[in-house]
């Protein structure tokens, strides 16, 4: 196991709780694959892959269909998430206004890309559509907080006020 | 109305021709059988149509736009355009997309010649830089990497999906997905991870899909592209199915390079398994016998032909002349052809004088044969392998199909898929278990037990076939009788089953429309093992669930050609076609074809060979392509006896355990380096033909049996494996009517009589063979030797998906050694924690008979207090401790129970 791709990923994770939900939700079979999903996301934070693969056994439901679907829906996370959630608009206003300078910037300063979490699990940076405050443009989040007119020199300083 | 539709037809026009074609058929399906090509990327005929890459696209009159036409069903009056410009503008933007996302790189992908990809832009004459052409990223590790049986190339994939679907819908294996990637998608494993790791079987048909070179044979990169590669049509040598198979051959090389299995192909459908896509490297292996060898003074010399030939001939008829027929014996090869197992039976009675000839059914499906001919008059399937599929009830007992026979798997998978039900009785957790409708997981060995409480409930519940049983049966009063002693709580207790699955099991077989039966070793490797095949012809009769379509009782052979050896006569009480040898008639038939008299003495089974060795009956052997020292029970005892023979000769391509004791050594031909036929179980005759020549002096089977057979005074010789045939058919009704001609592109089943008789698909319709089916009053007998406390497991033994048998083929293969290269034996959980073993731990299993220390496989497989072991590796021989103990009839030995005990061993200190 030492070549694995997903490294530690695959370390072992507390099982109870998966079997709970299986409980919960019993009988359980393909067509429930991704409430289950929801619901393991919802108990872990993430998608454990050694949840899932215990979740394939249990159901009989192929890990590879899980897995296909954890890929596919942007709402499923298959790494545990940060604490905080940076989220760069790319919207068409965002767009034009430079959000792309904004991105490479972000990525540089967290040193991940869009789709992962820092090391530290402090930031998970997503991408996301238009979030309605246009006249902010380009705009970026945190958690919660809206961060307009971004200048590139500033991530920085946003990022800095989480810990 | 199932009858009425399939005789419905549908007219359309296509291109201007008018095409007849079935409700259902799709437009695409329809012109493929006319022989319009209409391009296409994402369809296969064995996957469900998903209409996704979109080159299918045709013009239908009265339809506004364009449609695909492998999701379009056909229509009456339907008039059809296929190649329009206006189709072929579509079609070559389509494919410039593609391209777009495609690594352009024909001068060096293997597949170039056979890339559906490549052909379609030349076509269309796609241009690659349409969209401004594809800009490739770093390469990155993937699930392939470093598989030996597998490459992928995502760079070369047009996520078509064929290999995802056909992972899914046919293999059932569900190993790959697709997987988003920032704004793509690729094939993926779950998680990515390694192939190995996942729940792929190696199947390769991922790689069959693939219409580009993106999924690949590993061992065949860099061997030589598909355009330089010559196809040689031939069938596989490992198992029964007897797989339709190409060879590729690159003759710049003689190098077999791929395997490749030709679409529709009978009997796989285009399909192969792990051992017939990957399992051929041994024919190159480094390890070949390439010349004869003399042992003098313990060592073996090199010899020339001549040489071997005139000590092997005159020392077998030195002991001929002087100690009389039985002092010498012959054991022919299921592993090789019709033609050299008819040959063999020829010169052991010829030039031997003995009847005493055998082959490895006495290992395996003797009971089989024995018992399916006492009951119905034929001992052979008597269903074909193409009406598995429409099975409505199937009840498989003592079988793993998806390990043993995978491609028969195949077909019951395809009968699950429209909704069929499935009876198994197996003391292990298989696959088919664990999809089973009913798992009735009995001890191992008491399988009568469970048959007769399930024929005694039917009866109870008058769930049985009555006419059927009056008009076609007998016997049947005594046989209803003898149930009288058992009872479905009786069963219970004694296989340790619940009585209400025995029950519903009974009543699902009987209800089915129809109930088809399969049965593998788990039911005839027993001291009871006639009995139990008796006992499932009860069964089938009983329901009257035989004689018809899809319906009957099915034993899956299992060597290759261990139909056709049985068929061809190798066994010492049978010509060929089991014309008896007792029979006056066929012994004066035989003598005018042969210009001999045919020898008087009863002969015996190898069983009995390597007993009569050990007490000096036997002097001279005569063992052509088996390994009895690996493949019968009690290896030290085998090794004794064929020890105390005066002498051994061995024809072989490999230096086997048994060809270690051996005299002389005569180097043979693998299937790929001679022609001939072999026998599949649906006793379909194929074709087996020459790809490349025999290594060093090796020759051809045929042809050093022949040599054997003149240096033993008895002059034979035939121009080629055909003639070989004919002489063979010209005196086996049941082939009469076949040629190699006849059976050039598709094999003929037998009984096929005559030059215009088609083959026989299922065997008893309207009469058995014998005329009436004989009901047997058969009783539950314990196995031979049962657990007590000094041995409180019960071991079995059999075979897993990845290896053959005594390995000596499958092992050769990097990626079925990468896979699986070393024994263990698979025990259940609650026997582990209570013996503190873990998965993996190093455990000691012990017999009566010895011992060996392989890693413990823990978990819910097999029942509690069962092992289970294969006998797949020569380095820890299984069968040094299975048991010697022979079924009464047929001397079968009963390798799937014998007393055991397991412990935790201390590590092996690493080897240095
Ligand atoms: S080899 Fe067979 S099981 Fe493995 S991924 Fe390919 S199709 Fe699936
Ligand atoms: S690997 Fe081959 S079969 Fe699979 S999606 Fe890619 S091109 Fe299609
Ligand atoms: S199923 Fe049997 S015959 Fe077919 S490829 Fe596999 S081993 Fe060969
Ligand atoms: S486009 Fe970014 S907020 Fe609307
Ligand atoms: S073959 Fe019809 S859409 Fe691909």
């Amino acid at each position: 196991m030492d070549a694995h791709p997903m490294g530690d990923a695959m370390a072992a994770v507390d099982l109870g709780p998966a079997h709970a939900v299986l409980e919960r939700m019993a009988p359980v079979d393909h067509g429930h694959a991704i409430p289950l999903l929801q619901n393991i996301q919802d108990t872990y934070g993430y998608l454990p892959p050694s949840v899932l693969l215990e979740l394939s056994d249990e159901t009989g439901i192929p890990a590879a269909h899980l897995f296909g679907l954890a890929t596919f829906y942007a709402q499923f996370h298959l790494e545990e998430h940060g604490r905080h959630t940076v989220r760069v608009c790319r919207g068409t206003a965002c767009h034009v206004r430079g959000r792309q300078v904004i991105q490479e910037a972000i990525d540089e300063e967290l040193g991940i890309e869009p789709g992962e979490t820092t090391e530290d699990r402090r930031f998970s940076l997503e991408t996301v559509a238009c979030v309605g405050t246009c006249f902010l443009a380009p705009v970026v989040m945190v958690d919660n907080d809206y961060f307009g007119k971004v200048d590139p020199k500033k991530v920085g300083d946003i990022v800095a006020g989480y810990e | 109305m199932a009858v009425a539709s399939a005789l419905e037809t549908v007219n359309l026009v296509i291109d201007g021709r008018e095409i007849v074609a079935r409700p259902g058929d799709t437009v695409l399906g329809a012109a493929l059988s006319a022989d319009i090509d209409i391009p296409r990327l994402c369809h296969d005929p064995r996957l469900k149509p998903v209409g996704a890459c979109r080159l299918c696209v045709v013009e239908v009159e009265g339809k506004h736009g364009v449609l695909t036409s492998c999701t379009t069903e056909v229509a009456e009056g339907m008039v059809v355009e296929t190649e329009t410009d206006g189709l072929a503008a579509k079609r070559k933007t389509v494919l410039e997309l593609i391209l777009d996302g495609h690594r352009v790189t024909c001068p060096t992908c293997d597949k170039n010649g056979d890339c559906a990809l490549q052909d379609y832009s030349y076509r269309y004459q796609a241009d690659q830089f349409a969209f401004g052409g594809y800009q490739p990223g770093p390469i990155e590790p993937n699930f392939a990497t470093g598989n030996k049986a597998i490459a992928f190339d995502p760079q070369l994939c047009i996520t078509c999906g064929r290999c995802v679907r056909i992972c899914d819908e046919v293999v059932m294996a569900s190993a790959l997905t697709f997987k988003m990637r920032a704004s793509s998608v690729e094939v993926a494993t779950p998680f990515d991870m390694p192939l190995n790791e996942t729940s792929c079987v190696l199947c390769g048909l991922c790689i069959s899909t693939c219409p580009t070179g993106a999924i690949y044979d590993r061992a065949a990169l860099g061997q030589g592209q598909v355009k330089d590669l010559e196809k040689v049509r031939t069938v596989c040598p490992y198992c029964g199915v007897g797989c339709t198979m190409e060879l590729n051959v690159n003759r710049q090389t003689n190098r077999i390079v791929r395997v490749t299995a030709p679409e529709g192909s009978v009997p796989n459908d285009g399909n192969l398994c792990v051992k017939g896509q990957f399992g051929f490297q041994f024919v190159h292996s480094a390890e070949r016998l390439t010349t004869p060898l003399i042992k003098e003074n313990g060592e073996f010399q090199e010899a020339t032909w001549e040489e071997a030939l005139e000590l092997a001939g005159r020392r077998l008829s030195e002991l001929r002349d002087e100690h009389g027929p039985d002092s010498i014996a012959f054991l022919s090869s299921c592993r090789c052809t019709n033609e050299e197992n008819y040959l063999m039976q020829k010169v052991a009675r010829t030039a031997g004088a003995t009847n005493n000839v055998d082959q490895c059914a006495t290992t395996c499906h003797a009971p089989t044969v024995a018992g399916l001919a006492a009951t119905f008059g034929s001992g052979a399937m008597t269903n074909g392998i193409d009406e598995i599929k429409d099975v409505d009830t199937l009840f498989i007992i003592g079988s793993n199909p998806t390990e043993a026979h995978p491609i028969i798997g195949l077909e019951m998978k395809k009968a699950l898929t429209k909704g069929a039900k499935m009876v198994v009785c197996d003391p292990r957790k298989t696959w088919v278990a664990k999809h089973a409708d009913i798992h009735i997981q009995h001890k191992p060995g008491t399988d009568n037990m469970l048959i007769n409480a399930m024929m005694r409930h039917i009866l109870e519940q008058g769930l049985q076939d009555q006419e059927f049983v009056d008009s076609r049966c007998e016997n049947f009063d005594a046989f209803r009788g003898n149930l009288d002693g058992f009872s479905v709580e009786q069963a219970a207790e004694v296989c340790d089953v619940p009585a209400g699955l025995i029950r519903r099991a009974a009543e699902m077989y009987a209800a089915g429309d129809p109930s088809s039966i399969f049965y593998t070793l788990g039911i005839t490797e027993h001291t009871s093992g006639t009995e139990n095949v008796q006992n499932l012809a009860n069964l089938a009769m009983l329901c009257g669930q035989i004689g018809k379509r899809s319906s009957g009782v099915n034993p899956l052979r299992g060597q290759n050609n261990v139909q056709g050896g049985c068929d061809m006569g190798a066994m010492h009480g049978d010509f060929p076609g089991y014309q008896k040898v007792t029979d006056e008639a066929v012994r004066f038939k035989f003598a005018e074809a042969w210009g001999v008299d045919i020898p008087t003495n009863q002969g015996g089974r190898v069983t009995d060979f390597i007993e009569q060795a050990g007490d000096g009956i036997l002097r001279g052997f005569y063992v052509f392509g088996e390994d009895p020292v690996l493949s019968e029970p009690n290896q030290a005892k085998v090794i004794r006896s064929l020890e105390n023979l005066e002498f051994l000769v061995c024809q072989e391509i490999f230096m086997s355990e048994t060809a270690k004791l051996a005299d002389v050594i005569l180097p043979a031909s693998s299937f790929a380096e001679k022609d001939g036929t072999f026998t599949n179980t649906e006793r379909r005759v194929q074709r087996v033909r020459k790809a490349i020549d025999p290594p060093g002096q090796a020759k051809p089977d045929w042809e050093i049996i022949c040599l054997m057979s003149t240096a033993m005074g008895f002059p034979l010789s035939y121009d080629n494996a055909g003639e070989v045939f004919d002489e063979m058919a010209s005196l086996t009704p049941s082939y009469g009517g076949m040629s190699f001609d006849r059976i050039d592109q598709v094999g003929l089943q037998w009984p096929c009589p005559t030059p215009d008789h088609p083959g026989t698909g299922f065997l008893h319709e309207g009469q058995f063979t014998r005329g009436r089916g004989l009901f047997h009053e058969i009783n539950f007998r314990e196995a031979d030797e049962l657990p007590d406390d000094e041995y409180p497991f019960i071991l079995s033994t059999g075979r897993t998906l990845y290896n053959y048998n005594i390995g000596n083929m499958s092992q050769k293969s990097d990626a079925i050694r990468q896979k699986q290269s070393r024994n263990f034996v698979e025990m259940h959980t609650s026997d582990a924690e209570r013996l503190g073993v873990a998965n993996d731990d190093l455990v000691t299993v012990t017999t009566r008979r010895g011992e060996l220390t392989v890693k413990a496989v823990v978990g819910e497989r097999t029942r509690p207090g069962a092992l289970w072991m294969p006998f797949h590796f020569v380095d820890q021989p299984t069968n040094r401790i299975t048991n010697d103990a022979f079924d009464n009839i047929t001397r079968t030995a009963e390798y799937k129970v014998c007393a055991a005990k397991i412990a935790k061993s201390a590590p092996i200190p690493a080897s240095t």
